[in-house]
């Protein structure tokens, strides 16, 4: 299929992987951030394939994942409150709060949808004037402009009855907090693709100049990213450290400038707690204060939410790149995608469950 | 203020007889129901010998020698009619289908529904209809039936459960116990067509090109694979969980490992395209109109051949083959060289958020 299929290539795989085992001369440790990176690293067995001096680091880009418990908990507070119609992407409904997950808080009666665009559940709102509709709104850079879309409408729409609960996450604080880490290994970055689509790249120039790391702006398929792999290696091989783009046919320098305005307008930077790694300043957006009367925070009183991590879930230091799932002594064991302790182990992107979904096979030849 | 009377639209509430949609009455076992079974069901479903028309407790059936082979399922579909059939051909040709791959030629089916208060008569006609004709299409009878009426906002308009009997010929044996390292196995089309239309329709999405469900009574395709003489070891249709859940249940119950060759999956352009944007595989999505059979080694290209030679099969393809390593476990080669666990899935597949 067009823009799919010539992307899986198996023979330019095999010359792109020739061509890395040609380029490597010593180990590197390289970080794809995202986590649609990663589940199509672990769904295709790049890794497998690539020299054995090349490491692939996991990074936190798996929105899921790095969702805040204490969010989740609201989010399961106000799913659960009688009145309330409840709308969310598909995979956040398994992600286990402290007790619970929307999946059960449906169950229980609770009225929870699975929306595939935002502004269904604006329309939602319209359709149901007494009832009050909550979205879910979560994500890096790539689904905040949709979800800024949607208190945007809502405002000058009218419709008293919307609002948005909001934890989005940002890229390059994640990257620059990884960057500033002591237990720092990551020498080169591949950039989330679609994250550029809507940022540009203009934000990642001071990151390769600061801390002389090669960043290189990647695609999904297959051949994006070995490609972005490579690229990353001969930088690092010839001792250069640049912003790359290897995904052009969907990455502008620029990014996608209304999709920005309409971000600014409604969001404002804010500190953000990221699930098993801790608060990173100024790395997540929330509603500014011309929109606080569509904040779902505010509308339903949720603040007396706190909540704590289990002690056994290492996903903090696997979204840190510092172990591999399989390297948890939880990992299979009181962590499945059945009983998941950490997020990780839910959605599709997660780096646990795609080590649990792809390589269970595998046993881990050392420890962290 | 009232609003003014209309004595001409008036009508006397109560001769409950020409109804367009389905009251409570029609599941009370009074004259509403046995009207809605003469007048609906009985020509819908045809009964050319009768056993369905003598409305006994039960049906008494004549079957040949041989061990019977019997399946049931319910069917709640929404929406209840979708690209390429209705819940009614699902209701006939899946149960078929279950009752097909062990082997066996089914021959009756009974049909339950339960319906929801207010479901236009005119939509129920119309399914009981697609039953009729699905059933005999693969050629079984419909000799028994049973309806419920619940109150509405208690259903989803109507919930069909069918059982099907079949009658296994002698010396016809498939299961599990038979798979074998080394057999090869198949897959009799393209996958994935069924749950994708359905979700397509459910959620509104469209995929540039209308993509219909492949719902088809199997049980002939099955006869030609027999009739062929092919060492069949094992059938199943996967339906709910895709060709993974098939393959996986069959790796356990056989104590075998299953590697298939991911790109060699037929899987269609526009199914892939829609797998793609909502974040789906392929490989999990429901179809209900194919088969995944585990055939000798020796007896993989007739099978194929066989398979291709009738309508239903002519996109059949060899997808992988039975190990002895990894007992259990199906693991797929993918597009470009490296290896990964095809897993159960958990529950449905969510869609992701990017």
């Amino acid at each position: 299929m067009k823009y799919l299929d010539e992307f899986g290539d198996p023979e330019l795989a095999r010359a792109l992987l020739d061509d890395i085992a040609r380029t490597v001369t010593r180990p590197w440790a390289i970080m794809e951030v995202c986590g649609g990176q990663t589940h199509t690293i672990i769904r295709n067995g790049i890794d497998q394939l690539l020299p054995e001096q090349v490491q692939l680091i996991h990074g936190p880009g798996c929105p899921v994942c790095v969702t805040p418990l204490e969010t989740i908990d609201k989010a399961l507070a106000i799913a659960a409150t009688p009145g309330v119609i409840f709308c969310s992407f598909g995979d956040m409904l398994r992600v286990p709060g402290s007790s619970k997950d929307l999946f059960r808080v449906k169950s229980e009666g609770g009225d929870v949808r699975v929306v595939y665009s935002p502004l269904d559940a604006v329309q939602l709102a319209k359709d149901n004037p007494d009832k009050q509709v909550v979205f879910f709104g979560i994500g890096f850079e790539t689904t905040a402009p949709a979800n800024a879309m949607t208190v945007k409408m809502a405002k000058e729409q009218g419709i008293p009855n919307f609002s948005l609960l909001v934890s989005h996450v940002l890229v390059p604080p994640a990257i620059t907090a990884l960057l500033e880490s002591p237990n720092r290994r990551v020498q080169g970055f591949l950039a989330a693709g679609h994250v550029c689509t809507v940022m540009g790249m203009g934000e990642y120039v001071p990151l390769v100049e600061r801390y002389h790391v090669p960043i290189v702006v990647t695609g999904f398929e297959p051949l994006d990213v070995l490609e972005g792999i490579r690229r990353v290696l001969v930088q690092l091989e010839e001792g250069r450290a640049e912003l790359e783009n290897a995904y052009p046919r969907a990455v502008s320098a620029e990014g996608n400038l209304p999709a920005q305005a309409v971000v600014r307008e409604v969001f404002e930077t804010c500190d953000r707690a990221w699930r098993g790694i801790g608060t990173i300043p100024q790395s997540g957006w929330r509603l500014s204060p011309a929109y606080a009367d569509f904040d779902a925070e505010r509308r339903f009183d949720v603040s007396g939410v706190v909540a704590e991590e289990s002690s056994l879930c290492r996903s903090g230091e696997v979204l840190q790149g510092l172990i591999k799932p399989v390297q948890c002594e939880a990992f299979g064991k009181e962590c499945t995608p059945r009983s998941p302790l950490g997020a990780p182990m839910v959605s599709s992107e997660g780096a646990c469950a795609a080590y649990y979904q792809f390589r269970r096979l595998e046993r881990p030849a050392v420890t962290a | 203020m009232t609003e003014p009377l209309d004595l001409e639209a008036w009508s006397c509430p109560l001769p409950l007889r020409d109804h367009p949609n389905v009251v409570m009455g029609h599941g009370g076992g009074g004259t509403l129901s046995s009207e809605l079974v003469e007048h609906l069901f009985l020509p819908a479903y045809g009964d050319s010998e009768g056993v369905l028309a003598q409305l006994g407790d039960a049906a008494v059936l004549g079957v040949p020698g041989g061990r019977i082979a019997m399946s049931t399922d319910s069917f709640v579909v929404r929406p209840r009619f979708f690209p390429g059939g209705n819940i009614g051909d699902l209701a006939v040709n899946g149960t078929v289908n279950d009752v097909a791959m062990a082997g066996a030629t089914p021959l009756f089916l009974s049909v339950g529904m339960v319906l929801e208060e207010g479901l236009p008569l005119d939509e129920l006609d119309h399914i009981a209809r697609t039953m009729g004709a699905a059933a005999q299409r693969a050629g079984v009878r419909i000799v028994t039936g049973d309806t419920k009426v619940v109150d509405a906002g208690h259903g989803d308009g109507v919930y069909i459960t069918t059982t099907g009997i079949g009658v296994v010929p002698e010396g016809v044996d498939l299961g599990p116990h038979r798979v074998q390292p080394g057999d090869v196995v198949i897959v009799s089309g393209p996958v994935g067509l069924h749950g994708i239309a359905v979700m397509s329709c459910r959620e509104g999405l469209e995929f540039g090109s209308e993509i219909c469900s492949d719902c088809a009574p199997l049980n002939g395709l099955v006869d030609a694979l027999l009739g062929a003489g092919v060492d069949v070891h094992m059938l199943r249709d996967p339906t709910r969980g895709g060709v993974a859940a098939t393959l996986n249940e069959i790796a356990r119950s056989s104590r075998t490992g299953v590697e298939i060759v991911e790109r060699d999956v037929p899987v269609p352009d526009d199914v892939r395209a829609a797998c793609g944007f909502l974040g789906l595989d392929p490989l999990y999505v429901a179809n209900e109109g194919k088969l995944v059979a585990f055939v000798a080694a020796a007896d993989a290209e007739l099978a194929l051949a066989t398979l291709m030679a009738h309508e239903l099969g002519a996109g059949a393809t060899r997808i992988g083959t039975v190990v002895e390593a990894h007992p259990g476990v199906v693991v797929a080669r993918t597009g470009i060289g490296g290896t990964r666990v095809v897993d159960l899935p958990l529950a449905e597949q969510l869609p992701r958020i990017c």
